[in-house]
């Protein structure tokens, strides 16, 4: 279909964005890499009387790192998390998830910050971004913030970002020593959504484990953080045992919804065996 | 209110004026006659509406008239006339690589822009780099056959599939 009508401003900085959403009321919708809000536009799931495009601010652009932080820019693709040097060094669960969202000329125009402020419970990203316990740094009148990943998203499209405000960077705290990261999902095509996905990373020493992060997605209405996973392998070395309990735990963490494709028993069960998959993965590196 | 945009499209100044609702596909086909930019799904699933946008493959239709002012474009019809795809369209043609065509325009830039990236991908790789790209004709055998046959002999290669 085709989209409904709206007024279109190029915005060239983000205060003069916020600026001209503060001026038009909350009709409002921003655009960056547009894949997301411009199928929402054919599919008239949204008319807008104004769309304030910010792909072309500078300010967002760029990922540079800084006294232990990679700094992304939210209009950052998703191309560039597959191919940048230091996305691949400094945020590897950015670069691990990248080619199993969507498709490449997808990539090639979706944004990073897009696709974490959309939110949407069965994306990549932002399971990848709650494992890695980033911040996300938010511009509003009043000033910046930095919200963290498990603070940031509330609701199936939902987020801390409020009405007006715009998502600058997200801020990867740079790895440690003896970090091992594990990303998968399950899905029925290459580049469809995940019946379920995971996003692991974790801190070995001497094979046991110091840290564990685990974010699932596709399980409910926001991506998961599984702290009892996690509370059953802190302090363990990864084996049968402790993979098991973890596995077992995950039915505490998770609720997951009954749905059209298949009953909430199958989505936990999937659940467990790709985090079995993806620990025994991190076994053999860790 | 309509949006003036100034952009190049294979190689040509293009001065519009748009409603911005207007898609980079719709400026294409009905503004600038270049059809061979197809429009199947309008929400970035089928791909038959791939272009150039400053040298990478996107979806026309997902990619909004008044975005693309001040970038570069360039369609099929424009790749067709560079003689850059030749010997992929000629590949195209002999392993009957196409029935209908509806989607071969999106063929051709995904395997375009796969080979420039990766000059001898493996079938998996060809599958990958096609797996937003819709034939409903069945097409995909001899659709990886063009693009490995092609890979093969732009490396100096037969391009026979064994």
């Amino acid at each position: 279909m085709k989209s409904p009508a709206f007024e279109y401003i190029r915005a060239e900085s983000v205060a003069g964005a916020m600026s001209a959403y503060a001026e038009a009321g909350d009709d409002v919708v921003y655009l960056a890499g547009g894949h997301s809000v411009v199928p929402s536009l054919a599919l008239r799931l949204q008319a807008p009387a104004l769309m304030i495009d910010l792909s072309e601010i500078a300010a967002l652009s760029g990922i540079s790192f800084q006294d232990g932080w990679l700094r992304i820019g939210a209009m950052t693709r998703h191309v560039q998390a597959i191919n940048d040097p230091l996305i691949a060094a400094q945020a590897p669960l950015f670069a691990a998830a990248a080619p199993f969202v969507a498709h490449p000329a997808i990539r090639n125009r979706g944004t990073l910050g897009g696709s974490l402020a959309h939110a949407d419970p069965a994306s990549e990203f932002p399971a990848a971004a709650v494992a890695m316990r980033v911040e996300l740094e938010i511009a509003s009148p009043k000033g910046t913030r930095r919200v963290p990943a498990d603070e940031f998203f509330l609701d199936i499209y939902e987020t801390a970002i409020e009405p007006g405000e715009i998502l600058l960077a997200i801020h990867v705290p740079g790895p440690v020593a003896g970090q091992v990261i594990g990303f998968d999902e399950i899905t029925r095509r290459q580049g469809d959504y995940a019946m379920v996905g995971a996003a692991v990373q974790a801190v070995a020493k001497d094979g046991i484990l110091q840290d564990i992060s685990i974010a699932l997605f596709s399980v409910g209405t926001r991506p998961t953080r599984a702290v009892a996973a996690q509370a059953a392998l802190m302090g363990r070395v990864i084996d049968d045992a402790s993979i098991a309990d973890a596995k077992a735990a995950l039915g505490d963490d998770l609720d997951p919804p009954d749905d059209l494709q298949f009953p909430a028993t199958m989505r936990l069960h999937l659940a467990r065996v790709l985090l079995g998959r993806i620990l025994a993965n991190l076994e053999a590196v860790a | 209110m309509k949006t003036d945009i100034t952009l190049t499209v294979n190689g040509d100044a293009v001065r519009e004026a748009v409603e911005p609702r207007t898609s980079l596909a719709d400026l294409l086909r009905d503004n600038l006659q270049l059809t061979g930019t197809h429009l199947g799904c309008e929400m970035g699933a089928c791909g038959a509406c791939l272009v150039m946008l400053d040298g990478a493959p996107v979806h026309a239709c997902l990619v909004l008239a008044v975005q693309a002012s001040g970038h570069k474009v360039e369609t099929i019809e424009g790749l067709n006339e560079s003689g850059l795809i030749k010997d992929l369209q000629e590949r195209f043609h002999d392993r009957n690589a196409l029935q209908c065509g509806f989607c071969t325009n999106g063929m051709l830039m995904s395997a375009q822009a796969l080979l420039s990236e990766n000059p001898m991908p493996s079938r998996p790789e060809i599958r990958e780099a096609l797996s937003g790209n819709y034939c409903r004709c069945t097409g995909y055998e001899s659709i990886v056959d063009a693009i490995s046959a092609t890979a093969k002999m732009r490396s100096g290669q037969t391009g026979e599939v064994s």
